[in-house]
């Protein structure tokens, strides 16, 4: 575990590898590999119309939820993104119930009710994520909110997209967590493109960390989508936070979508990307750093449990049934 | 009216039934909280919320920031969590900045889940009106509730059912979209003091007469009994219902008088285009079909925005004078028009409605 004192601006301390164990490693890569198979095999199941939802997948962005969620305990929740997938597994939401609900099968994890956008597994404390941006900052204030009320050193883990950050509703959030000292790591998952406008296009400055620094919330800054920088800089908030020695903490982690914004496919073709930045993105790769800090027999241990777990979870989506047509008007309203 | 004996209780306003019914709920289940702008200032939300606070402590009754948006959000947050929040705008028209999480998220969360979460919350908010409140302090929106399945929608008339709805939404495991005037609020009703719930989904035959339906909605509904009064005097009969909850709507007391007097006349705090009264007149003919026979009519806010002057105010709303006008016509429409002296029908708002319950 390394402090997260800052060395330059923002950023957070390298930790050093060998102060993990190697069950801390595994279970990072694991996480990480577990994600990068089921949105590969995702994408290339897509084209065959089994699924019924668009998807946005997180390939290229594993490392924010990984090293977010390795930080908590199963006890703590998490709020995501429509781009919620990785947040999902991360947090160990249900691999057979995810793809389910993409295949719309009445066993996914919402029924086959919510799709991709709208993944949930509230006994991993996994709340449920939305199409629509910044809606689940709030509500995971208010999970924060209770969370504090029941004295039981629980957090929430908000996580959202740069574009997020451009919603009032993000600032109202920042203020009122603050302001009453919640127990809220904001995460912001910044990957630069809203849809297909860059950041330059957007944001006026790309002071993020200052700007929410000033409702008094201590801000943090992974430029290189670290997935153990990002962790230890979880463990320290979360232990703040834990203890009542800090209200919310944000962090700020730069990382990026290898593919296009909704679909299986890439789209550098359309010209608002271009393929170097992806390139350099790809030689960081964080599920490869992190299976290059394993043995070569551990790692290979690692992938075939994923291969077969992924293999199971797109069995039982094929297999499952549709909903029955009553369900079409049950869970309307709750009685 | 029926003896007084015959009701429980005592008469109570619904600016404190609203907070009776919030303090006993909130001693029966810790997981009750209430907040909102000015909850805590020295007005109290026009008295409905002075001394919670000091009743219940900060972490149960607290002020906030002017950000309708995040504190909607926060509410379904803790909804979700387990806890049960009431959250409260001095102004329906606040709501507008709660739009995309009530809409997006409390009315779809249960559902779009697949049933694993439940929003346990009650949004209480005041539609304004008079001392030239005008365009943005005085809209009724409870429609555009209405028109998204997974949200409740109540509009109580009167202190008792006030008391009896608040704690019924605050019981129930949805949203719900509680919808108070402003000029209820010193009215007075035979309210019990022990808690008790009015069902959400059931309305109330307020006034009973033959000759005509008129189904009123919030406030309207006081403005209808007085105008029953009026049209008494002139030898017409006016059955006045109070639907109380119009989502879910209890259509079927309406159908029931409606086809019975064979005149339904709704009336609306709130604009007629997409509204609550042409859902409630559609509701009865699609049941009744056109065989029935039954002549319809609606009145609510005139088709523009709310002036402040009171020369062109007292033009924007129905009142019992153009409300008993409007079924004079329906039920006598070959008698000459008649309508009430101005001066008798002003004071309606004023007017008490004690029950039967």
């Amino acid at each position: 575990m390394v402090a997260g004192g800052r060395r330059r601006g923002y950023g957070v301390a390298k930790p050093n590898l060998s102060d993990l164990s190697k069950a801390d490693l595994t279970r990072i890569y694991r996480s990480l590999r577990l994600i990068r198979r089921a949105e590969e095999e995702v994408a290339r199941i897509y084209p065959t119309d089994k699924i019924k939802s668009p998807v946005h997948l997180s390939i290229g962005q594993e490392s924010v939820a990984v090293g977010v969620c390795d930080a908590l305990r199963a006890d703590d929740a998490v709020s995501g993104t429509y781009r919620g997938h990785a947040t999902y597994l991360a947090k160990g939401g249900n691999l057979k119930g995810m793809f389910a609900e993409l295949y719309g099968k009445a066993t996914g994890c919402a029924r086959g009710k919510g799709g991709s956008m709208h993944l949930v597994d509230m006994a991993a404390n996994v709340l449920g994520t939305s199409a629509v941006v910044g809606t689940t900052v709030p509500i995971a204030m208010g999970y924060a909110l209770a969370y504090k009320r029941r004295g039981k050193g629980q957090v929430v883990a908000a996580f959202f997209g740069d574009g997020a950050t451009e919603e009032g509703v993000f600032y109202e959030s920042l203020n009122f967590a603050s302001l009453h000292r919640l127990p809220m790591l904001f995460v912001c998952e910044n990957n630069f493109y809203a849809i297909h406008t860059p950041q330059s296009k957007r944001w006026a400055t790309d002071r993020l960390c200052e700007r929410v620094e000033t409702f008094g919330i201590p801000a943090h800054k992974i430029a290189d989508g670290d997935v153990f920088a990002i962790r230890s800089a979880t463990a320290e908030a979360v232990a703040a936070m834990r203890s009542g020695a800090s209200g919310p903490v944000f962090i700020e982690a730069h990382v990026y979508r290898w593919k296009e914004h909704v679909g299986p496919g890439e789209d550098y073709h359309i010209g608002y990307r271009g393929k170097d930045e992806l390139e350099r993105w790809r030689s960081t790769d964080q599920v490869e750093s992190a299976g290059r800090a394993l043995d070569a027999t551990a790692r290979a241990a690692v992938d075939r449990e994923v291969e077969t777990l992924v293999a199971e979870a797109i069995r039982f989506a094929e297999e499952s049934p549709f909903p029955e047509p009553r369900e079409l008007m049950e869970q309307v309203y709750a009685s | 009216m029926p003896p007084e004996a015959a009701h429980p209780g005592r008469i109570l306003r619904y600016v404190d039934a609203l907070k009776e019914a919030v303090i006993q709920e909130m001693e029966r289940d810790p997981s009750v909280f209430l907040f909102g702008l000015d909850v805590d200032d020295p007005k109290g939300i026009q008295g409905s919320t002075l001394g919670l606070q000091q009743r219940f402590g900060r972490d149960r009754v607290f002020n906030t920031p002017l950000s309708e948006d995040a504190m909607s959000g926060m509410a379904i947050g803790a909804a979700m969590a387990g806890m049960r929040p009431i959250h409260v705008h001095i102004r329906m028209d606040f709501l507008m900045l709660c739009m995309n999480q009530l809409i997006n998220m409390a009315a779809k969360a249960h559902y779009m889940y697949g049933g694993s979460v439940k929003v346990p919350m009650v949004v209480r908010s005041m539609i304004g009106k008079s001392w030239g409140q005008g365009a943005q302090h005085s809209q009724g929106l409870h429609a555009m509730f209405m028109h998204v399945p997974g949200l409740k929608v109540v509009a109580p008339s009167n202190a008792h059912d006030a008391k009896g709805c608040l704690i019924a939404a605050i019981r129930d495991d949805n949203p719900t979209i509680f919808v108070e005037h402003r000029l209820l609020y010193p009215t007075e009703a035979y309210t019990p003091e022990a808690p008790f719930t009015v069902p959400l989904g059931k309305g109330r035959v307020a006034m009973k007469g033959d000759d005509i339906t008129m189904v009123g909605v919030s406030n309207m509904v006081v403005e209808c009994l007085r105008s029953a009064e009026l049209l008494a005097e002139v030898g017409i009969r006016a059955e006045v219902i109070d639907p109380i909850s119009l989502v879910p709507l209890d259509v079927d007391t309406i159908i029931a008088s409606a086809r019975r007097t064979k005149r339904l006349l709704v009336v609306d705090n709130a604009w007629t285009c997409g509204g609550a009264s042409a859902e409630i007149v559609a509701r009865v003919f699609e049941e009744v079909g056109s065989e029935a026979g039954i002549a319809v009519k609606r009145m609510g806010f005139m088709p523009t925005t709310c002036p402040t002057t009171p020369a062109l105010e007292a033009l924007y709303y129905p009142n019992p004078g153009t409300i008993a006008e409007t079924a004079h016509r329906m039920v006598k429409p070959k008698d000459k028009s008649w309508r009430p002296d101005p001066e008798r029908a002003k004071l309606a708002y004023q007017s008490q409605f004690r029950g039967p319950f």
